[in-house]
């Protein structure tokens, strides 16, 4: 169902020249944060500096960035329920889109590769059953949805052959309060869509059904890099980080049993450099670790309430965390870089509009 | 005049408690309680090369693992390194690794219990459990345990060394010089409270779900087998030391927070009156509810804790790590 205002502000986006990135000063990440005044969604360029922030209406989660036009999506929490199209050149909240009646936004989205669509992580309110919402990026009317291939969907990244591959996290939860509800009976798994919406493979997580798959990290191969968040016994120290590769089972990569217990069970956020080395982020241990192409350990840092974790532009990794910080860092160490009045939510996005 | 000394005591007292608080947590109770710890460990492994009498020395584990509860809610910094903090204490250990991997060195040859190799080995086969085992065992040793005691008292001895002279040799400074320039660890002096503050919040986090939560079990299903350092009656003991070293380090932390004080206070009363050494009892209605009013202690504890004492310190818990997804 397209609002009226939805309606307005896609006519709008069509009559106004699309500008890039570039107007926009360039960012290289997206993130939102929370501030003084209120929450916002923020550009950072590639010295970890705050170049704009837009303020959201309520706590949000990861963002898309259009391809080509300076437009970014900012999607709420979860249970979601808007997610604003933000003109990052004016400043300006140009389409509110609202999921359709008994289906919320999960925190994540994604932009096909040239812009014309735009893929959102929903649930049936009900059920926590899991469903893509399709919508028209020129005039941000909704046109279709798809089913997840899972229950509770969270992380949606684009393939380079033109499909998703999407994170069902397996957790029912209370559409009101996040409540989970099937910790005992829970599947999560990586489901690979088409172009068309329909299923090219999944993979489940055998004897570990108690991790939920939340994070993905394209890996360059056509597969990708997966992270993950225990609910079992804490004092399980269970690998929070697998590969799947193209047409292959999914590896786990556990880290050594003297880093491993650091991440306390929670990677939040994940990343692949330039480089392919994976990082893994982890705010309720103060840690990120960083591993190779293969999955093989290499590194912890330690970074109080640390979170996003982007690819840098010119190679390796940033970060932010909930003090403001922008840090840069690869498996040889962390180094800060800036630090901002706000606390950085949970993720960074990177703008893959190529060098500006 | 009276008002003219009002005024000084609000700007000394918000001085004090914008400044100090970090070198005093550091100074007053991080320091001394990890040189404590290598005083302690390192009496354990000397005691060790005269006897390896259990009788003889029981009383030397006791104090090591007393010391080591007085800084076990430090889980950031030179313990983490190398898995220290587990090298010194493995549990929970639900799987029961520490003993299956200790078992197999318990037969080694003596010869290759060397420290560098003993250090090697899994953090779950060393530390104090492991030597519980072995001074407290439940039925009798299929061999000589005493080379095995001397490694594990003189790696406990290493490992407490190396912990305390890595926060001698910098990270102190770094703590205390946080915000100043070229200190890349800490970038302001809120980032340093909230270090420490985030110790507490889980510390009482792990004393309420694991110290009492893993006994407690469920209702139906009460596991007192699973409380910490049973074989040794410790297990009140250590939720007593660990309240105690908790609330030292609240008091170095703020000197405005009396609310958070009176609820540790409160907590250490319940664990004082509990007739229940190590938790036995949770199987009895009676006694199970007992630790629960503890427990719920505990948790009361912790939300005073966030209520008063992070606005005093000007932090809270981490924006990220309250509540993710």
């Amino acid at each position: 169902m397209t609002s009226r205002r939805s309606f307005l502000a896609g006519l709008a986006t069509l009559a106004l020249p699309r500008l890039s990135w570039a107007d926009a000063g360039s960012p290289v990440c997206l993130a939102a944060a929370r501030t003084a005044a209120g929450h916002a969604l923020h550009g950072i360029d590639r010295l970890g500096q705050s170049i704009f922030a837009l303020p959201l209406p309520a706590r949000g989660h990861a963002a898309a960035g259009h391809p080509t036009a300076a437009l970014a999506v900012a999607f709420a929490r979860r249970p979601g329920t808007f997610a604003l199209v933000i003109d990052c050149v004016r400043g300006v909240e140009i389409a509110r889109l609202t999921p359709p009646e008994g289906r919320q936004f999960n925190g994540h989205g994604t932009f096909s590769a040239d812009g014309a669509i735009l893929y959102t992580s929903e649930v049936v309110a009900r059920t926590s059953e899991g469903r893509i919402g399709l919508w028209d990026g020129e005039t941000l009317a909704r046109i279709g949805e798809w089913a997840s291939g899972g229950i509770g969907p969270h992380d949606v990244k684009r393939t380079p052959e033109g499909g998703l591959i999407i994170a069902n996290g397996g957790i029912v939860t209370d559409p009101a309060d996040r409540t989970k509800l099937n910790i005992a009976s829970m599947r999560p798994n990586l489901t690979q869509l088409g172009a068309d919406g329909g299923i090219l493979a999944q993979a489940d997580l055998t004897g570990m059904a108690q991790n939920s798959i939340r994070h993905l990290a394209l890996a360059g191969d056509g597969g990708v890099a997966f992270a993950m968040q225990w609910e079992g016994d804490p004092a399980d120290s269970v690998p929070l980080l697998g590969l799947w590769p193209a047409g292959r089972a999914p590896i786990l990569c556990p880290a050594p049993e003297t880093e491993a217990p650091r991440m306390r069970g929670y990677a939040g956020s994940i990343a692949r450099s330039a480089e392919g080395e994976i990082a893994i982020t982890s705010p309720k241990g103060g840690v990120v670790q960083v591993f190779d192409a293969d999955g093989l350990f290499l590194a912890t840092h330690e970074r109080g309430d640390i979170c996003g974790i982007a690819a840098a532009p010119e190679g390796g990794f940033l970060a932010t965390d909930g003090s403001g910080g922008v840090l840069a860092l690869t498996s040889r160490g962390i180094t800060p870089l800036a630090r901002s009045a706000v606390a950085w939510d949970n993720h960074l996005i990177a703008l893959d509009h190529g060098p500006a | 005049m009276r008002i003219l000394l009002a005024s000084l005591l609000v700007i000394s007292l918000g001085a004090g408690s914008a400044r100090a608080d970090v070198a005093e947590t550091v100074n007053q109770h991080i320091l001394p309680g990890y040189a404590a710890l290598a005083t302690a460990t390192a009496a354990l492994a000397a005691t060790s090369l005269q006897t390896c009498d259990a009788a003889a020395l029981r009383p030397g584990y006791h104090a090591t693992y007393d010391a080591w509860m007085g800084v076990q809610h430090l889980r950031f910094g030179p313990v983490e390194t190398d898995g220290r903090g587990l090298a010194i204490l493995f549990w929970p250990d639900p799987k029961g690794l520490g003993a299956k991997a200790q078992m197999a060195m318990l037969t080694w040859d003596p010869a290759h219990l060397t420290l560098a190799a003993f250090a090697e080995q899994s953090v779950a086969a060393r530390g104090l459990l492991s030597l519980e085992r072995l001074l407290f065992p439940a039925k009798a040793l299929p061999t000589d345990p005493c080379p095995l005691i001397r490694a594990t008292t003189a790696d406990l001895a290493q490992t407490a060394t190396l912990v305390l002279a890595d926060w001698q040799g910098g990270y102190a400074t770094s703590l205390i010089t946080a915000g100043a320039d070229g200190n890349a660890t800490y970038l302001s002096a809120a980032e340093a409270r909230q270090a420490l503050f985030t110790q507490l919040a889980t510390g009482l986090e792990f004393l309420d779900d694991q110290r009492l939560g893993r006994p407690l079990g469920s209702f139906d299903a009460p596991h007192p087998e699973r409380a910490e350092a049973r074989a040794s009656g410790r297990p009140l003991r250590n939720v007593t030391l660990a309240l105690q070293a908790m609330r030292d380090m609240a008091a170095s932390l703020s000197q405005d927070a009396p609310l958070t004080l009176a609820a540790f206070d409160h907590a250490l009363a319940l664990a004082g009156a509990l007739q229940d050494p190590d938790f036995a009892r949770v199987s009895t209605p009676e006694g199970r509810l007992k630790v629960e009013i503890l427990q719920q202690a505990v948790r009361q504890l912790r939300e005073t804790l966030v209520a008063e004492l992070a606005p005093a310190l000007d932090v809270g818990i981490g924006f990220n790590a309250a509540d993710g997804d």
